[in-house]
Formats: structure tokens, C-alpha cells, sequence
């Protein structure tokens, strides 16, 4: 809302950056990657369902489906990229201290390279035939 | 530096709980632990990806009763989020702020979650 009272400059609300300096492109990948992960846990629970009980061989030969390796690998990635962004939001509402702050942010993000990394690796080498 | 005597606001103990407030505060926390679970998860993973001996030890792991009571949790907890999502899509597309309204849906949140969860795993148990 651009007003008499308000701090801010014409050139500032056209770019609509923000104080964070990213606009609203945090919220938007929060809202894209929420309805992504819909559609993507609902399979990722199915492929579960269908992994109960079963032996090795078996549970290899499912995997390393394409398509089960395919939504395996989008499922990890909407949901490290979302989870991301909501960890990022916790440590901003309950971490006040600048320096620890800029710390978790940093922790947040090296913590879902590792896992997503980790993640992707494992689901291709069990795709590729191990 | 931030001046650390600023006004914060008041912390949850002040508050009588009520629907909305609960689920706000399970949403936030089903998301925290599905966050320590993408760890679980890629545990789990790599060691189906290193073979038989190492999948056969992390299936046993899962399939004992405390690995059956973490993977209800995260059941449960990926449910409940994904309800408290959809709950968050009315609101982004501009419906559902009347107080009834937010009530209802608040309820709804746990009244489908909880029986999604149980029916999910009684599926697991059906097809096992």
C-alpha cells in the first residue's frame, strides 16, 4: 500500500524487494514446492505401501523403475527445497541473535545439500543397477 | 546488532489454547519433523543403494517396534502437514478467514489426518 505515511520511495515499492532483499520469491518457492509435494508425497506413499514386505531383489526391481526412481528423485528435491525454506522461516522467528542467525541460515542450507545430495546419489545408483 | 531488549511478542504460554492455535503450532511441527526425517530417509536410502547385507540390517531396523513407532510418527506427521497445507491454499486463494470458518477447518486438519494415517497403515499391514 503506497501511502503519504509510508517510509518507503516509489522506486523502492516498484522493485518490491523488501528488507530481505528477495521480494517475495521466498514465499512464492514455499507455495510452488507446497503444491508439488501434494502430488509428489502421495506417491512417495505409495511407492512405500508397494515396499513393505519385500525382499531385496524385489524391492531393487521397484526402485530402479524409472519412474519410481523419477518421482523418488523430484519427491527429495520439492521437499528439501520446501523444507528449506521452512526451517528458514523457524530460525528467523526464534533465533534473534545476528551472528547465530547468519550460523543456522547457513547450517539450514549445508544440511539440505548434504541429505539431498546424499539422497539423489543413493536413488540413481539403485536406478542404474547399483 | 540487533538490540536485544526490543518488545517480543508474548510466548505461547500466555495464550488459552484453542483449535487454530494447536494446529497452527502442530504445522510448524510435523514440517520440523519431517525435516530430521529427509535424514532418515536418505539413511535408509543409501543403504538400500549398498546392498543386500545393509538393506536386510535397515528393514530390520524399520520393522522393529521402535522403528515402526518413528515411522507412524512421520506417517502421521507428513499427513497432518499435508492437510495444514491444503488448509494454507483456501487461505492463499482468499477464503476461509470468517471465524467458523477457520475453526472448521482447523478441526478438519486433525479429523482427516489422524484416520488417513491409521488407514495407511492398515494398508501396510493389509498388503505386507
Amino acid at each position: 500500500m503506497h501511502n503519504n505515511s509510508s517510509m518507503r520511495t516509489p522506486l523502492g515499492h516498484v522493485r518490491g524487494l523488501g528488507s530481505a532483499r528477495s521480494g517475495t520469491g521466498h514465499f512464492w518457492l514455499q507455495r510452488v514446492t507446497a503444491v508439488a509435494n501434494v502430488i509428489l508425497a502421495m506417491a512417495f506413499v505409495v511407492i512405500v505401501l508397494a515396499l513393505v514386505g519385500k525382499p531385496y531383489d524385489a524391492a531393487m526391481a521397484l526402485l530402479s523403475h524409472p519412474v519410481v526412481a523419477l518421482l523418488m528423485l523430484l519427491f527429495v528435491a520439492s521437499g528439501l527445497i520446501h523444507m528449506r525454506l521452512g526451517m528458514q522461516t523457524i530460525i528467523e522467528d526464534y533465533v534473534h541473535g545476528e551472528g547465530t542467525k547468519v550460523l543456522a541460515v547457513m547450517g539450514n542450507t549445508f544440511f539440505t545439500v548434504a541429505v539431498g545430495a546424499a539422497s539423489v546419489l543413493a536413488i540413481l545408483k539403485i536406478a542404474f543397477g547399483g | 546488532m540487533a538490540d536485544q531488549s526490543r518488545p517480543l511478542s508474548p510466548h505461547l504460554q500466555i495464550y488459552r489454547w484453542s483449535w487454530t492455535m494447536a494446529m497452527s503450532i502442530l504445522h510448524r511441527a510435523t514440517g520440523a519433523a519431517l525435516y530430521l526425517g529427509t535424514l532418515l530417509l536418505a539413511v535408509w536410502l543409501i543403504s538400500a543403494a549398498s546392498g543386500k547385507a545393509s538393506f536386510d540390517a535397515a528393514q530390520w531396523v524399520a520393522s522393529s517396534w521402535l522403528g515402526r513407532l518413528v515411522l507412524f510418527g512421520y506417517t502421521f506427521a507428513l499427513i497432518h502437514h499435508m492437510m495444514g497445507g491444503l488448509r494454507h491454499f483456501v487461505w492463499d486463494l482468499g477464503h476461509g478467514y470468517e471465524a467458523q470458518q477457520r475453526m472448521n477447518m482447523a478441526r478438519l486438519t486433525l479429523f482427516i489426518s489422524a484416520p488417513l494415517t491409521i488407514l495407511i497403515w492398515i494398508v501396510a499391514y493389509v498388503v505386507r
